[in-house]
């Protein structure tokens, strides 16, 4: 709908974290009008909270890992292309910090080293860069780790970006496409036409477009009950301890292999894996968490130590350095651990970009390219099925206990107000498209 | 009835003033502090070894600090804790009473093995004090420039000249003192330079100088300054800043300038002058970490963000008590009235115990007082016309000026949070401390009020006080489990054990000292 078919589709992409100014910048690109608006200031929330991983490591075969994949191959030219479209790009993509440093997965128990050799041999029958170290290898690669290791799995393909400078490289690129950002604007409520929706009302007025993506990472969960058609959107706690800038003592992405299982446990309490990382400014960024607590924001001194505690199993050396910050952020999930990318069967107009948990930096390039292919009804880059609005953990009816306000489907209740005024004004009706 | 467990953080004025009168109260007191000794800067004493045989010749209110000091050591109900940190106030779940349970680190901080305690005190008294306000300027991280207030505590901590050709310059009272410590400890002071013009100063101090008066200890001391200065033939300049600090590896000369009342340079009035070392001081940041990590809601004021307590010193947070430069700057007499009127409030105190009134009066005073400072020594609105587009912001990250303007301008990485990723400015050891006010403002007047004031649930706003660690740890320090509270003090919310041990608490009727 977008680009050579006339008019111009205007589109609407609600938060401006890193999936959509992805979003915005492939919209912009196929010839939309895109308008990108966030609550808060652009790239300041889920995205800048991160550590900024891309990583296919911790993806077992299926889905998740087709789209990292997808993701992985367009980091390179989308940042090459983001470096020759404008005058400032080439300053805008030195400020992404893209390191192709390659992760380590380092089991220290024999099961652990067991169930390592298991989830591996699965990502090598999918093709993912897959090599065991052995002792003097690994002793070469990162010095400072721990000897008390059992197995070593190095996966060069596993990158790092600094995420707010990601997002804001995309952003700016969208922006030079013609997308318009619009931030200190919250999306309040629905305006429908027949079954479609037609316009945000939103705290600068109404917006009107042809198609909406809500790409409100965390808080997408609240925009879509908002416009009347709630999705399973949850948010999952992490903290991140960062240290004094060091001396070079870690060189790629090292994690335990328990990390692997957090990321797909269902467990709601307090789980923590080392991941432990530098960053171009020397200090080191320790993960991870992850802990079901809604948007609760305090810091739990108990989290940071078992994080600290297991940062310095993997790296003994670690013990002396002092940590001078944390924060913490909250990832988007859905209770089936996949991405919701799509259209959205309630309501026409409604697309979905999000879900991504603690992958939506790595994972934000590839959701783009699909979403653009889906709204233009063009060649879908991999199978969307998987990631489609319509399966019962987004709508809601897969588990039983829903943080989420509202029954699935749509209609209308306080929560998502349809506004009177909607079906007196006319809107473009937008082609709906359905994935492939 | 069981006394109740006052935690005190901070044993300058303020906290030692809050746990006597909380312990006159009844109260099982806990008294912390970073300093191997209790007394803050205002008391900054120099260890044992270096045997100074007249500290009261450097000290004001000598005796009487000497005095408390030995109650607080002896008394039964009191715990002195030094070189104890304070990293994290973590606050209650929502349904739990009481203030934010408080996590300590004991030791020394350049040893290796400080233990890791937890308190769950009934109360909580804030009284952490102020660091420097500096501002920055061409030169200003050349080995050589100091804060006023490191080279106050090498001369009276360590009787450590900073140099022998001195210059002392910025804003505030807080100028005379530190020349005075400099004199003390034998270096040379070639002049101290208030920024302001002689008509802000008066206009600001001026009216009614009798209720200034009223406030009596602080004029003495100024006056004691004052005549220290005459007595070196060290002049007092008004009007007049240092604009730019050069020198090869180390400060080697300072140009000053005149300033009109907006600080704006005022054209062909510069002046070199060699210097050996220069002191800067544009006045005070209240330590805000810990209020804002307990949830304490802050006043926006004039002179920056301070703490908002009520008449009864408590915050908005729920048993969380404040006392001293967080709440104002206003002097060590107003923060002695501010912990005793903390701790005995927090302690539970009788509310119509007889010394209350005049308590308040001298809280009172003190808010006048600090509302006169904070109007006779603003910062004036055109100070960044002093800095080059390689002026440092930053010292830390070394960010310099330019690049905080290009952020600013980058309107896709706009919001405060991204501009700092994209800058770190602000993100290295000292995370924000020094830099912190400075950036914001200078965001604020390049940005104008550009729409990142609202901030996604969950998240905080962005704040340069928000320091969810409020001391650097070592990640073994962090990982360690924590040891038990010192004796009769409990690491968890339940009732406490301790009964008091003697009854009819009495309110010392003069502030401490």
């Amino acid at each position: 709908m977008c680009g050579t078919r006339s008019p111009v589709a205007r589109a609407v992409v609600v938060g401006a974290g890193i999936v959509g100014a992805a979003c915005a910048r492939e919209l912009a690109r196929a010839g939309c009008a895109v308008t990108l608006v966030d609550r808060g200031g652009a790239a300041s929330g889920t995205t800048a909270h991160g550590e900024g991983n891309i990583l296919l490591s911790d993806k077992s075969p299926g889905p998740e890992l087709e789209l990292a994949r997808l993701s992985r191959a367009l980091w390179p030219p989308v940042l090459a292309e983001i470096a020759g479209s404008t005058p400032r790009g080439a300053a805008l993509v030195r400020a992404v910090e893209w390191e192709p440093k390659g992760g380590l997965v380092v089991a220290t128990t024999e099961a652990g080293a067991a169930g390592l050799a298991r989830f591996a041999a699965g990502q090598r029958a999918a093709a993912v860069r897959c090599e065991p170290l052995d002792p003097a290898q690994t002793a070469a690669a990162e010095p400072f780790l721990t000897r008390a290791h059992r197995a070593v799995l190095h996966y060069p393909e596993d990158a790092q970006v600094q995420p707010a400078a990601a997002a804001t490289a995309l952003l700016a690129d969208a922006r030079a496409a013609g997308a318009r950002l619009r931030t200190g604007c919250e999306v309040l409520g629905a305006r429908t036409r027949g079954g479609r929706l037609t316009a945000l009302h939103t705290t600068a007025g109404l917006l009107e477009a042809d198609l909406f993506v809500n790409a409100a990472g965390p808080w997408a969960g609240s925009v879509a009950a908002r416009l009347g058609a709630p999705v399973d959107v949850r948010p999952r706690r992490g903290d991140v301890l960062v240290t004094t800038p060091q001396p070079p003592t870690v060189f790629h992405k090292v994690y335990d292999a328990d990390y692997v299982g957090a990321v797909g446990s269902d467990d709601s309490g307090l789980q923590t894996s080392a991941v432990v990382e530098s960053t171009r400014a020397g200090s080191l960024l320790l993960g991870s968490s992850r802990r079901r607590v809604g948007f609760d924001d305090r810091l739990r001194p108990e989290v940071l130590a078992a994080i600290a505690a297991k940062a310095i199993r993997l790296f003994p050396a670690l013990a002396a350095v002092p940590v001078m910050r944390a924060y913490g952020g909250f990832r988007p999930y859905v209770p089936d651990h996949l991405p919701v990318i799509g259209a959205d069967p309630r309501l026409a107009g409604l697309w979905h970009a999000g879900g991504h948990e603690g992958a939506g930096i790595g994972l934000s390039l590839g959701t783009a390219r699909l979403l653009r292919a889906l709204i233009l009804g063009t060649p879908a880059p991999l199978d969307p099925e998987p990631f489609r609005v319509d399966r019962p953990a987004v709508l809601g009816t897969a588990g039983p206990a829903r943080d989420g306000a509202g029954a699935p489907g749509h209609g209308s209740s306080p929560e998502h107000p349809q506004h009177p005024g909607g079906t007196a004004q006319s809107a473009t009706p937008a082609e709906r498209k359905e994935g492939p | 009835m069981t006394a109740r467990h006052v935690l005190v953080v901070g044993a300058g004025p303020a906290g030692l003033a809050a746990a006597r009168s909380a312990l006159a109260a009844g109260a099982e007191v806990v008294l912390v502090d970073s300093a191997e000794e209790m007394g803050g800067q205002y008391h900054r004493v120099p260890p044992a070894a270096f045997g100074a045989a007249h500290p009261e010749r450097l000290q004001h209110h000598w005796a009487p600090f000497t005095r408390l000091r030995r109650e607080l050591r002896a008394h039964p109900r009191c715990t002195w804790w030094p070189e104890t940190a304070v990293w994290a106030l973590e606050p209650r779940d929502p349904g739990e009473q009481g203030p934010p349970r408080v996590h300590l680190l004991h030791g020394p901080a350049d040893g290796s093995g400080r233990t890791r305690h937890v308190l769950a005190p009934d109360a909580l008294v804030l009284a952490p004090g102020a660091h420097d306000r500096v501002l920055p300027f061409p030169g200003w991280e050349l080995p050589g420039v100091f804060t006023a207030g490191a080279a106050q505590a090498l001369a009276k901590g360590e009787r450590i000249a900073v140099g022998e050709r001195v210059l002392v310059a910025g804003s505030g009272p807080f100028l005379l003192p530190v020349a005075g410590s400099l004199l003390e400890a034998g270096a040379g002071v070639r002049a101290v330079l208030e920024a302001n013009p002689a008509r802000t100063l008066a206009r600001g101090w001026g009216s009614r100088p009798w209720q200034l008066a009223a406030h009596l200890g602080k004029t003495g001391e100024l006056r004691d300054y004052a005549g220290q200065l005459l007595r070196h033939r060290v002049p007092y300049r008004t009007g007049r800043a240092v604009v730019e600090a050069r020198g090869t590896g180390r400060v080697e000369e300072v140009v000053t300038a005149r300033l009109r009342p907006d600080w704006s340079v005022v054209p062909g009035s510069s002046r070199t002058l060699a210097v050996d070392a220069l002191c800067v001081s544009h006045g005070f940041s209240p330590q805000l970490e810990l209020p804002v990590a307990a949830g304490c809601a802050l006043l926006p004021s004039p002179a920056g963000e301070f703490v908002r307590v009520d008449g009864e010193q408590r915050t908005s947070a729920e048993g969380v008590w404040a006392a001293g430069e967080i709440t104002g700057i206003a002097g060590a007499p107003a923060a002695r009235a501010e912990g005793a009127l903390a701790g005995w409030y927090a302690a539970g105190g009788d509310r119509t115990a007889r010394a209350l009134p005049r308590l308040h009066q001298v809280r009172d005073q003190g808010r006048d007082f600090a509302a006169r400072l904070a109007r006779a020594h603003p910062i004036g609105a055109a100070w960044p016309g002093w800095l080059r587009p390689d002026t440092l912001v930053c010292r830390c990250e070394e960010t310099d000026y330019a690049a905080l303007c290009a952020a600013a301008r980058e309107e896709s990485g706009a919001a405060a949070r991204t501009a700092r990723l994209a800058t770190r400015a602000g993100l290295g050891p000292c995370q924000a401390r020094i830099c912190g006010p400075t950036v914001g403002e200078l965001r604020a007047r390049l940005r104008g009020s550009a729409p990142d004031a609202r901030d996604a649930e969950g998240l905080a706003a962005p704040s340069s006080h928000r320091r969810p660690l409020a001391q650097p740890l070592r990640l073994g320090e962090l990982a360690r489990a924590p040891a038990p509270p010192p004796p009769g003090h409990r690491a968890d919310g339940g009732p406490g054990s301790v009964p008091p041990r003697d009854p009819g608490p009495e309110l010392p009727d003069d502030p401490a000292p």
